[in-house]
């Protein structure tokens, strides 16, 4: 070489020799930098999305099964699983409907989609659009008889929608149980509406009195009702606690599966 | 330069720890340690980020901008801890939900910050990871031992396994339900800060301040 430095040769020597600190390598590293992390963080995404979605549906069923209270955590999930007897149910008339397949019918994108979803104007859940239709789980027992049906149910809390299943006895009016399988409270409040002695408290209450009324409450105080129809509110997490006293009044009254537990409590399911 | 590689990784176990020395990264060890299997994760996933982040920003430290390079640093992070985050949902999915925020808030942790403003940008790839391995070590080792005293003492378990069988269970132990509360991270730590410096007396750092001495007329 002429003046004897080891210069760099090329465009892209040149530029990476070039101070850092310079505008165009500022606005280059910055565009570049993004351009690559996106890159990785999508490429991430797409390839784990069908793992996660396999996780997503087994952590569903697991749910279903613990609120009917016949998980066993050594046994198959998909095996367990069929015990269920899956029918989707048209909310406005509480009866069962071949139109769907139970074991693909998606409420969540048919609330999305105007030709099977209503708009609510009466919405205490929060809900927006509610889906016509719904999967529900019937569990029998070895003579054929309804024991428990598992009722899937949403409504927004403080910070996200919560979505869960409730279980209730063949009699349509006692609770077995309730549990959320997705939401974003806030973690040692709301989110405490996971707390296994919390979830505890929801065996054996009941929905409506003897007229038909639903009286169910979760609420501070018990309601004039009656202690049978009260769950006690969590600690600090007033608003997460109204939210599933709303979600909870509204599936289980005429705008959700009030025709169904009619029907049930009828004895015509 | 074996010997000082070794030096690194061991160093942040005790001398050079993390939590204990630099008091970093704090709050997450307050609410990942009730049980020792999620803290054992959050650890993992804590060491290998900030182990990448070090090695990624350490390998194009000399083209980083001054003036952007805390961004820089962020970007690197925040791409590899929602890999982790998606990595987790797809392979440990009940653990995931346990850790809930807690891995999007591993981008927050100031452990992987500090190390890649203190270390990376002036020290080469390799070294770099090194360095960050070690230092999510010394975060873990206070997350286990800290998870080990919250876990046995407070549900009578350690990975889940019963070693004391609780008295709800029908056993003998009642459990001490503070330790199942994250303010009882914050008193272990400290005890664990007593009995590090109580052990390694260099580490207590000067006063700020001298005590004035009155003089009597």
């Amino acid at each position: 070489m002429a003046d004897g430095n080891d210069a760099p040769k090329g465009a892209i020597a040149r530029f990476l020799a070039a101070p850092a600190d310079s505008v165009g390598k500022t606005v280059f590293v910055a565009v570049a930098l993004c351009l690559v992390a996106s890159m990785v963080v999508s490429a991430a995404a797409v390839a784990l999305r069908p793992l996660q979605q396999v996780n997503a549906l087994r952590d569903r069923q697991i749910n279903i099964l613990q609120v009917a209270g016949i998980y066993d955590p050594t046994a198959d999930v998909a095996e367990s699983f069929a015990a269920f007897e899956p029918h989707v149910l048209e909310l406005a008339t509480g009866e069962f409907t071949d139109e769907f397949d139970p074991a693909t019918f998606d409420q969540r994108a048919a609330a999305d989609d105007p030709a099977l979803s209503i708009e609510l104007d009466d919405d205490p859940a929060g809900i927006g659009r509610q889906s016509r239709f719904v999967t529900v789980y019937i569990l029998r027992d070895d003579a054929g008889e309804i024991e428990r049906v598992i009722l899937p149910i949403h409504g927004y809390g403080l910070w996200s929608t919560l979505y869960g299943y409730i279980a209730l006895e063949a009699d349509g009016n006692t609770i077995y149980g309730l549990q959320f399988y997705e939401h974003a409270e806030t973690p040692g409040l709301g989110a405490e509406v996971d707390n296994p002695r919390w979830r505890a408290e929801w065996r054996g209450t009941l929905l409506a009195d003897e007229n038909g009324e639903l009286q169910i409450s979760v609420s501070k105080t018990v309601p004039p009702a009656g202690a049978e129809y009260h769950i006690d509110a969590l600690a600090g997490a007033t608003l997460t606690t109204a939210g599933v006293n709303n979600l909870v009044n509204f599936w289980m009254g005429e705008s959700g599966y009030g025709p169904f537990l009619d029907r049930l409590k009828a004895g015509d399911v | 330069m074996a010997h000082k590689r070794r030096e690194m990784l061991i160093d942040p176990l005790v001398d050079n720890n993390p939590i204990t020395l630099q008091v970093l990264g704090i709050c997450s060890a307050l609410a990942v340690t009730s049980s020792l299997q999620v803290a054992f994760v959050m650890a993992l996933a804590v060491t290998l980020v900030t182990a990448f982040s070090s090695m990624f920003i350490s390998m194009i430290r000399s083209q980083i901008p001054g003036s952007i390079r805390i961004i820089v640093q962020m970007v690197i992070i925040a791409s590899l801890v929602i890999v982790v985050d998606q990595l987790l949902k797809a392979f440990a999915f009940e653990i995931s939900k346990t850790l809930s925020v807690f891995v999007g808030l591993i981008i927050t942790n100031c452990i992987v910050m500090g190390r890649a403003e203190a270390f990376a940008m002036k020290n080469p790839p390799f070294e770099s990871f090194i360095d960050g391995i070690g230092n999510g070590l010394g975060y873990g080792l206070i997350l286990m031992l800290v998870g080990v005293v919250r876990e046995l003492f407070g549900s009578g378990s350690l990975f889940g396994i019963t070693i004391l069988e609780t008295v709800n269970n029908g056993g003998w132990y009642v459990p001490n339900g503070l330790l199942l509360l994250p303010p009882s991270a914050f008193f272990i730590i400290g005890l664990l800060i007593w009995a590090f410096r109580s052990w390694k007396p260099e580490q207590v750092e000067e006063r700020e301040y001298k005590i004035q001495t009155v003089e009597t007329h």
